[in-house]
C-alpha cells in the first residue's frame, strides 16, 4: 500500500539534477507551480511537457517510476474531470440523460487533468532527486531568507528531521504492537470499513503513548547535548551554491519564460 | 587531585500532584576525581537515574549543592558549560538519536555549541574513529544494531570534548554482544582518553574493574568503596536486592562451607589462582 506513493521517496542516481543544491530545486519547483497556473492554452502544456521530459532524462530516473506517482491520484483527477465536464455552462456539445457536456467544459476538464498531472510529476521529481536530509536543509535555508518566517526556519527544519528520523522507528513499533495485539486475539482483517477502523484503536493508543514517551526522552537527551534552538548554531554541512546551480538557474529560468510566453500564442 | 564532580549533602524531592512528595535523593555526599571510573549500582527506584540527571543540570537539587568541573549546577548562566563538560548517554538508544544520518548525529552536539564547520568535521571523524564506527558514518541510525547505536551516542558526546561522561544504564536494552561492545568502549575511553566515567547500571559484573563503586538504596548511599571492598559484603548486597557476579557468588558459597577462601573474588582468573594455591 505504502509502496505506491512516490512523492517523498528518494531515487539516488547521482545525476546532474541530484547534485544540484536543494535550494535550486526547491525554488524551481515553486516557480514551476506558479508557471503551471499561468498556462492558458495547449502550447503551454507542450512547453511544460518538454521541460519535464528534459529534466527527467537528465535525472536518469525511469519515466515509469515517476508516472507511478500519478496512480495514487487517479481518483482525485477523475472527480475533477467529471465535475468540470458536467458543471461548466456554455455551448452544449453532447447530451447524456439529463447532463449536458459543453465545449467549454471539455476544455476546462482537460486543462485541469493536465494541470494536476504536471503538478504531481513536477514536484515528485524534486523529492525523487533530493535526499530527505538535503531537502530539509534546503527548506531551512530557503525559509531563512523570508522575513517573518526567519525565526521559525530552524525549528521547522528540526521538526522535519526528527519526523524523518522516527518514521522507521515508529513503523517497527507499529508492527510490534500489531503482532502483540494479534497474539491477544485482536482481529484486524475482517469486517467492514467502520469495523476495521474501530479495530485500529488498540494499535493506535499504545502507539501514541509510546510516541509521547519517546518525545519526552528525546527532548531531555537533546537538552543534555546543549540544544537550545537555532540561535548561534552552526552546521556540519553548510549549503553552498556551485557553478552547476548557476547554469541550472539560467537554463530553467529560460524555460519558465518560454512557458509563460505561450500565453500569447 | 582535581575534583570532577562533588555532591554536598544533596537532596532531591519529586513533587507529585496533590502535594504528595517522593524523596528521590536524600543527603548524598561524595566526590569524583578527574580520570576516575565510578560504578553506581542500585535496584530500580534507588535514585540512581535522578543522580545522573542532577549532574547534568537537567534537574536541580532541592537541598545541598553539586559542583561539576568546579561549577555549581545552580548557576543557570553556566548551564551549557556544565552540559558540555558532563556528557550523558541514556538507556534507550532509539530515543536519544536525533539525526537521520550517523555523521550528522555525532555533529549534533558541536553544532549546538556553535563550533566552526571545519572543526566539527574534524571532531566527528575523530569521535567516530574512537568508538570504531568510522565506516558507518553515512548509515542511517535504524540500520545499526543496539550496541552500535549506543556507540554512536557515545561518539556524539565525545565530539563535544567532555571531561566526564555519565552513562545511565546504557546496556539495559542491549543483547550480550552489544553490552560487551559498549563496556569495552567506555573502559577504553577511561584508560586512553582519561575521561572520567560514571557508569550507572544494575549489572554488577560490568563494574568489577571500576576504581570505585557506589551502591545506592532509597536515595541514600548504602555502600561505597573499591569493587573488592563492596563485593566482600555479599550478605549486605543481597539485602539490597542486588545480584553479585556469579563467580563472587561461588566463592562466597565455598567460604560458607568453611573452605578458607578470602573474600571478594571478582574474576574467573582470580578464582583459578586461589583454587590453585
Amino acid at each position: 500500500m505504502l509502496k505506491d506513493v512516490t512523492i517523498g521517496q528518494y531515487y539516488p542516481t547521482n545525476s546532474f539534477i541530484h547534485k544540484l543544491d536543494p535550494r535550486t530545486k526547491i525554488h524551481f519547483t515553486f516557480l514551476y507551480i506558479i508557471a503551471l497556473f499561468t498556462i492558458d492554452n495547449f502550447y503551454g502544456y507542450l512547453a511544460a511537457f518538454a521541460l519535464l521530459m528534459g529534466i527527467t532524462l537528465v535525472s536518469k530516473i525511469p519515466v515509469g517510476y515517476i508516472l507511478r506517482g500519478i496512480k495514487g491520484l487517479v481518483f482525485i483527477i477523475l472527480i475533477t474531470v467529471l465535475i468540470n465536464l458536467f458543471m461548466t455552462p456554455g455551448t452544449p456539445k453532447f447530451e447524456i440523460w439529463r447532463l449536458t457536456i459543453t465545449e467549454e467544459g471539455l476544455e476546462i476538464a482537460a486543462f485541469m487533468a493536465l494541470r494536476l498531472i504536471f503538478l504531481v510529476t513536477g514536484t515528485s521529481i524534486m523529492t525523487l532527486t533530493t535526499s530527505p536530509i538535503a531537502l530539509t536543509d534546503g527548506i531551512e535555508y530557503s525559509l531563512r531568507s523570508i522575513p517573518g518566517v526567519k525565526k521559525y526556519a530552524h525549528e521547522l527544519a528540526m521538526m522535519m528531521t526528527i519526523a524523518l528520523r522516527f518514521i522507521p522507528t515508529l513503523m517497527e513499533e507499529t508492527d510490534r504492537i500489531m503482532k502483540a495485539q494479534k497474539a491477544r486475539g485482536a482481529d484486524l482483517e475482517s469486517g467492514n470499513l467502520v469495523q476495521r477502523a474501530k479495530n485500529l484503536i488498540p494499535i493506535l493508543v499504545p502507539l501514541f503513548v509510546s510516541a509521547f514517551r519517546r518525545a519526552d526522552e528525546l527532548a531531555i537527551a537533546m537538552e543534555a547535548r546543549c540544544y537550545r534552538g537555532g540561535h548561534d548554531r552552526t552546521r556540519l554541512n553548510e549549503l553552498k551554491y556551485n557553478k552547476r546551480d548557476v547554469y541550472a538557474y539560467f537554463v530553467i529560468l529560460g524555460m519558465m519564460v518560454a512557458i509563460f510566453a505561450t500565453r500569447w500564442l | 587531585m582535581e575534583k570532577m564532580i562533588e555532591f554536598k549533602n544533596v537532596g532531591y524531592i519529586y513533587e507529585k500532584h496533590e502535594g504528595a512528595e517522593t524523596v528521590a535523593i536524600d543527603g548524598v555526599s561524595f566526590s569524583v576525581r578527574k580520570g576516575e571510573f565510578i560504578g553506581i549500582i542500585g535496584h530500580n527506584g534507588s535514585g540512581k537515574s535522578t543522580l545522573s540527571k542532577l549532574i547534568n543540570a537537567i534537574l536541580f537539587p532541592t537541598s545541598g549543592d553539586i559542583w561539576v568541573a568546579g561549577i555549581n549546577t545552580k548557576d543557570h548562566s553556566r548551564i551549557w558549560d556544565i552540559r558540555q563538560s558532563a556528557g550523558m548517554v541514556f538507556q534507550n538508544p532509539d530515543n536519544q538519536l536525533v539525526a537521520t544520518m550517523v555523521e550528522e548525529e555525532v555533529a549534533f552536539g558541536p553544532e549546538n555549541l556553535g563550533i566552526d564547520p571545519k572543526e566539527i568535521r574534524k571532531r566527528v571523524d575523530e569521535a567516530l574513529k574512537t568508538v570504531e564506527m568510522g565506516e558507518y558514518k553515512n548509515k542511517k541510525p535504524h540500520q545499526l544494531s543496539g550496541g552500535q547505536k549506543q556507540r554512536i551516542a557515545i561518539a556524539g558526546i565525545l565530539a563535544m570534548k567532555p571531561k566526564c561522561i555519565i552513562l545511565d544504564e546504557p546496556t539495559a536494552m542491549l543483547d550480550p554482544a552489544g553490552r560487551k561492545e559498549v563496556i569495552e568502549t567506555i573502559k577504553r575511553l577511561n584508560r586512553e582518553e582519561n575521561i572520567t566515567i560514571l557508569h550507572i547500571t544494575h549489572y554488577m559484573d560490568e563494574v568489577v574493574d571500576a576504581d570505585r563503586i557506589i551502591v545506592m538504596d532509597e536515595g541514600k548511599i548504602a555502600m561505597e568503596g573499591t569493587p573488592r571492598e563492596v563485593l566482600c559484603q555479599v550478605e549486605k548486597l543481597k539485602d539490597l536486592r542486588l545480584d553479585v557476579p556469579q563467580i563472587t557468588e561461588l566463592a562466597y558459597s565455598l567460604q560458607k562451607e568453611e573452605i578458607d577462601f578470602g573474600c571478594g573474588v571478582l574474576t574467573v582468573e582470580e578464582m583459578v589462582d586461589r583454587l590453585c594455591q
